[in-house]
């Protein structure tokens, strides 16, 4: 399997096709370790993901592994019902949570906070989906009616429009995404399941290295086009994993 | 007088819900509601984390893991149901799409500020989820709480003493013992518990109340 670099941002996974002949693009990994592979100390982590539906659960237990330390998660919830992500708080390696809703948290995130040795930073949940699709879109800050007169717009840039206020959000960009799919392709198409889609399209379009974990893979050409809902141009890796389903709520 | 109790004033809320609205619930109260809608009427329930016609929690044995609500309860999806992204998801709730968000409140000011999200104690870690988008975006805002804290103080106040979820955006609320416009001249009294008079809610109730028209 070859990388090769096209243009001067993405690197595209390519590999030769003994068959035909040809180079073709093939983003699949071997394995976790694989999937993982670079991520850096200091690294903005975006974690698909609803609770534990869509969370990709086999990616973050391949974290608990990894060295990169002073990591920021950005995830809707602090690891209610998470098997994985209470165990990565509890490493030490996480410095900063951007989070919509940390609670119930599982202890390790609960001692750490109440210790000052996590930061945490709370997003309404809505300007945390739009902040991330905004950066995944180009758009460096967007105005939004969400907080406005209330504690979460402090020290915030403010602006009227017709007579309403709006606060200015930034784009939340990061150096990762980890994201849960149903179904994906070499090219990276994906498909997601249920209620598990969540903030997995927004945070695959945000980051410089998109991870997938995908239950099945189908052959290029087997995923119907008027159904992707992930394009493959927002993703770099996929990794097939034999995961469960999401545990009874 | 008898307050209503919590399925009582799930079922006054839902009575007043017309056919046709697109209605997003918030946590606790407000999620008995779908159980109080009457049967010929289409209401549409959305869920913040990307569902459109959502159905009742399912028996056991015909549980789908890959569906949960915002309370991460699992659900079913009716026929005509949907799925979306995130961000489509708040771009509907923002985008001024949903007709109705219905939520639970500690305190609800005269002039339709909100707070429901903190309570500012230190020992708690905040928590906001999508409470200030649905109070910012939804066509209307209706409370639905106790009128009342446990120790008989009112929820119902000139000004939040709590930290705001949103300002001036309150249009209803719905207590145990009221049914309350929030108006430009302040809460107008709509309904009142069986046996309840005026004067009687007036003196339970901090902020100034006047009689509808």
């Amino acid at each position: 399997m070859g990388v090769s670099c096209h243009g001067a941002g993405k690197r595209v996974k390519t590999r030769f096709d003994e068959p035909t002949g040809y180079f073709v693009i093939d983003k699949r990994v071997r394995n976790i370790e694989a999937a993982l592979e670079g991520i850096k100390d200091g690294a903005v982590i975006l974690l698909g993901g609803f609770g534990v539906v869509g969370q990709p659960q086999e990616l973050l237990g391949g974290l608990l592994h990894h060295d990169a330390r002073d990591l920021t998660i950005v995830s809707n919830n602090a690891g209610f019902g998470s098997p994985s992500l209470p165990l990565l708080f509890a490493t030490g390696r996480v410095a900063k949570l951007i989070c919509s809703f940390p609670r119930p948290a599982p202890p390790p995130f609960e001692e750490l906070y109440r210790s000052g040795k996590i930061a945490l930073e709370i997003v309404p949940q809505g300007t945390l989906a739009e902040r991330i699709r905004a950066a995944g879109c180009g758009i460096p800050a967007f105005y939004t009616p969400t907080a406005a007169g209330t504690e979460l717009a402090r020290g915030k840039e403010t602006r009227e429009f017709k007579g309403r206020t709006y606060v200015m959000e930034h784009a939340l960009h990061a150096d990762v995404a980890l994201i849960q799919a149903w179904r994906a392709d070499r090219w990276g198409n994906l498909i997601y399941r249920g209620t598990g889609r969540n903030f997995n399209p927004v945070m695959a379009m945000a980051a410089d290295l998109t991870i997938v974990q995908t239950r099945h893979l189908a052959e290029l050409g087997e995923l119907d086009p008027e159904t992707v809902v992930t394009p493959g141009i927002f993703v770099d890796r996929v990794v097939q994993i034999d995961s469960p389903d999401p545990p009874q709520a | 007088m008898k307050p209503l109790n919590r399925s009582e004033m799930a079922a006054r809320v839902a009575g007043d819900i017309p056919e046709g609205w697109y209605v997003n619930l918030g946590l606790g109260l407000p999620t008995l509601i779908p159980d109080y809608i009457p049967k010929d009427r289409e209401v549409v329930f959305h869920s913040e984390n990307g569902v459109l016609g959502m159905g009742p929690v399912p028996p056991k044995h015909e549980i789908d893991t890959w569906l949960i609500n915002a309370t991460k309860q699992n659900i079913t999806l009716l026929k005509g149901a949907s799925l979306f992204h995130h961000a489509d998801s708040f771009g509907m709730i923002r985008g001024g799409h949903i007709d109705l968000c219905v939520l639970g409140a500690y305190e609800v000011a005269q002039n339709g500020d909100i707070a429901n999200w903190s309570t500012s104690q230190n020992d708690v870690i905040p928590a906001v989820g999508g409470a200030m988008d649905l109070s910012a975006g939804a066509k209307r805002l209706w409370a639905l709480m106790e009128h009342t804290t446990k120790d008989g103080l009112s929820r119902i106040v000139e000004r939040c003493s709590y930290p705001l979820t949103a300002a001036g955006v309150v249009k209803r609320v719905y207590t145990n013992l009221a049914v309350l416009d929030v108006t430009p001249r302040g809460f107008e009294v709509v309904d009142l518990a069986p046996g309840m008079t005026f004067e009687a809610l007036q003196s339970l109730t901090s902020a100034q109340l006047s009689r509808s028209e």
